[in-house]
C-alpha cells in the first residue's frame, strides 16, 4: 500500500520529477528517502542514475541518454506501490556540531536577541536544545536546509544581504537555520561559527551529511573553537555521530 | 607541461563533470559546450571524459614543453601556432617550445583546446573539472603548468572535420519544465514571441536574460534543478542555470533546455540574442 498520492512529471530529456504533497513533513521526507533507497538498491543504479531528494520531491536524472517518460512513469508507479512491502533500511545519523557563539562570529546575535525579546544566552540555549532535520542539501556544496527551528527564533532575513559571509557562519532566516559551507554572499542573520568544514576535499567523505540525517549544535568557547579549527585543518577532528534507526 | 604565459579572461579545465553528487549540493560542472568537446576529443581518439581547456572570451598564450597533438573547437578565435594561423576541428602536431596564441574573438564565446590523452589534473569527486572550492583552482593562472602526457607518434584515423557551426543559431529548443503549467497564456506568448538578449549576468553558473516577462508568485518548496533549467522569478526575470549552477532552487522551473540548446547558449555572450522554440 502506498502511503501518499504522488505526481510524476517530465523534467527535460534526462530527468523526471516525483512530487509528494506540498508540505514540510518528516513522515513525507521519510517516505521519499525509503523510496529512494528502494530505487537505488533495485532498479536505478548509481552509475547511470542520480537521485536528488528535497522536502517533498525526488528528481531522477539519467546520466547519458534521453529517457522515455511514459515507460519510466509507469515503472515508478509500480515500484512505489510495491515499495512498502520490502525492507528499505539505510544509514541515518545524528551529527553533533560545535558552534562558537562568540561575538566575533555571532555578529547579528545581539540584534537577533533583541528582535525576539530574549537574552543572548536564551537564544543560544534555544538554538542548541533542538535536533534539526536535513530536508535538502543545495545552494552550495554541503549547504543544509534544516527544519525544526523553534518558532521563538524566527527572524526575517537581513534587509540588505552581505557581500561576504565567512565560511562556517551559522545563520537564521525565517523558519530556517544553517551553516555557510564556504565564503559567499548571504542575507541570513549570523549568530555563530562552526569550525568543522561541511565540505573538505581531502576527507574520506568530503560531505558527510545526507538528506534525512539530523543535526544538533552544541556551544563551545573561543579557545576550544581555535583548537577545533586546527584539528579540522589537520584532518584529525572526529565529528560526533550517533546512529539513528531508519 | 603546458605553460601559461598569458592568462586571458577565464580558462578552466573541464571534463564531463561530477556525476552523482547533486544530492550533496555539488554542481555537475564539466564542459559548457559538450557538442564541441565531444567532437574534438573524438578526433584525437581520446576517452570521452578527457579533460580539455575551456577558454572564455579572451584567450591565453601557451607554451608546450613536450611534443603532443592538439585540436581546437568551439568559438571562432584567431589562433596561431608559432605565428601561423590554425583551423578549428583539425589535428596539429606540436613540439617542445611551440607557442599557441589566442587573438581576436570572431564568433561565439568559448573555445576548447583538446590535447592527445587529455590534461592531467587532480581528480576530486570523480572529476578534474575546475569548480572552486571543490577544486583549489578557480581558473588557470599565469605561470601555471598544465600537465599532459607526451605523445610523439599518433596517426589519427581522421585528421580534420568540417562541422557546420551551431553557433550562428539563435533559436533554443526547450521542453516544458515541471512548473510550466503555472504560466498564463500571456506569459506563454511573451516567452515564444520575444527576442531575448543575454544580460551581463552570464557565467558558468547561470545566464540571465535582459528582458523580463510577467512574473509568477508561487511559493514552492526547494527542489532539484538541472543545467538548462529556466527559472522564472516573481519580478519576471528568466534565469537559465548552467553547468556550475546550484543543484536546488525555490523558483518555478518553467522551461528546460535540450542538451544541444545548452551548447548553443554556452557560445552566447552579453548582448547576443536568442529565442525559444518548444519541442
Amino acid at each position: 500500500m502506498s502511503k501518499y498520492t504522488i505526481s510524476i512529471r517530465p523534467f527535460g530529456q534526462h530527468a523526471i520529477l516525483i512530487e509528494w504533497p506540498n508540505i514540510v513533513d518528516e513522515a513525507i521526507l521519510e517516505d521519499i528517502l525509503q523510496f529512494k533507497t528502494y530505487l537505488v538498491n533495485n532498479f536505478l543504479f548509481p552509475e547511470k542514475w542520480e537521485i536528488i531528494p528535497a522536502y517533498n520531491s525526488l528528481v531522477l536524472v539519467e546520466r547519458n541518454f534521453p529517457i522515455n517518460f511514459n515507460v519510466i512513469k509507469h515503472n515508478i508507479k509500480q515500484w512505489y506501490s510495491e515499495k512498502s512491502t520490502v525492507d528499505n533500511k539505510r544509514e541515518k545519523n545524528l551529527w553533533r556540531l560545535p558552534v562558537c557563539y562568540d561575538s566575533d562570529f555571532g555578529i547579528d546575535l545581539e540584534e537577533v536577541a533583541s528582535k525576539v525579546n530574549k537574552s543572548v544566552e536564551q537564544v543560544i540555549a534555544l538554538h542548541t536544545k533542538q535536533s534539526y532535520t536535513i530536508y535538502g542539501i543545495g545552494f552550495l556544496p554541503g549547504f543544509m536546509y534544516l527544519g525544526g527551528l523553534p518558532t521563538d527564533l524566527e527572524v526575517n532575513r537581513r534587509q540588505t544581504p552581505r557581500q561576504k559571509v565567512i565560511k562556517g557562519s551559522v545563520g537564521l532566516a525565517g523558519k530556517q537555520t544553517g551553516i555557510y559551507p564556504q565564503e559567499s554572499p548571504g542575507g541570513w542573520n549570523i549568530i555563530g561559527n562552526c569550525p568543522v568544514s561541511m565540505f573538505k576535499a581531502t576527507r574520506e567523505n568530503p560531505i558527510f551529511v545526507s538528506v534525512g540525517d539530523k543535526v544538533e549544535f552544541f556551544p563551545i568557547e573561543r579557545a576550544e573553537y581555535n583548537l577545533r579549527v586546527i584539528e579540522n585543518e589537520a584532518g584529525v577532528y572526529t565529528i560526533q555521530k550517533i546512529k539513528i534507526d531508519a | 607541461m603546458l605553460k601559461v604565459l598569458k592568462q586571458g579572461f577565464f580558462s578552466t579545465l573541464q571534463d564531463q563533470g561530477r556525476f552523482g553528487f547533486k544530492d550533496k549540493g555539488v554542481p555537475v560542472s564539466g564542459s559548457m559546450d559538450t557538442y564541441t568537446t565531444k567532437a574534438i576529443n573524438t578526433l584525437l581518439e581520446n576517452a570521452s571524459n578527457a579533460a580539455v581547456l575551456e577558454i572564455t572570451m579572451t584567450g591565453p598564450t601557451l607554451e608546450f614543453n613536450a611534443p603532443t597533438y592538439i585540436c581546437i573547437g568551439g568559438a571562432d578565435f584567431v589562433v596561431t601556432l608559432n605565428n601561423e594561423p590554425i583551423s578549428l576541428y583539425k589535428i596539429y602536431k606540436v613540439n617542445t617550445g611551440d607557442i599557441l596564441f589566442y587573438g581576436k574573438l570572431n564568433i561565439g564565446f568559448r573555445s576548447y583546446l583538446a590535447i592527445k590523452g587529455g590534461f592531467k589534473s587532480t581528480v576530486i569527486l570523480n572529476s578534474s573539472s575546475y569548480y572552486y572550492p571543490i577544486t583549489k583552482s578557480r581558473c588557470v593562472k599565469k605561470g601555471q603548468e598544465l600537465d599532459y602526457e607526451e605523445c610523439v607518434d599518433f596517426s589519427p584515423k581522421i585528421s580534420e572535420i568540417k562541422i557546420s557551426s551551431i553557433f550562428n543559431k539563435n533559436e533554443l529548443e526547450i521542453a516544458k519544465g515541471p512548473e510550466y503549467n503555472l504560466l498564463n497564456p500571456s506569459q506563454i506568448k511573451q516567452i515564444f514571441t520575444t527576442i531575448f538578449s543575454i544580460s551581463n549576468q552570464n557565467d558558468r553558473m547561470a545566464y540571465q536574460l535582459q528582458e523580463n516577462i510577467e512574473g509568477v508568485n508561487y511559493s514552492m518548496l526547494t527542489s532539484a534543478t538541472l543545467p538548462g533549467t529556466i527559472q522564472l522569478t516573481p519580478s519576471g526575470k528568466l534565469i537559465i542555470l548552467m553547468k556550475d549552477g546550484q543543484t536546488t532552487g525555490g523558483y518555478p522551473r518553467v522551461l528546460q533546455l535540450t542538451d544541444r540548446a545548452i551548447s548553443i547558449l554556452a557560445q552566447k555572450k552579453y548582448g547576443d540574442t536568442i529565442s525559444f522554440k518548444l519541442v
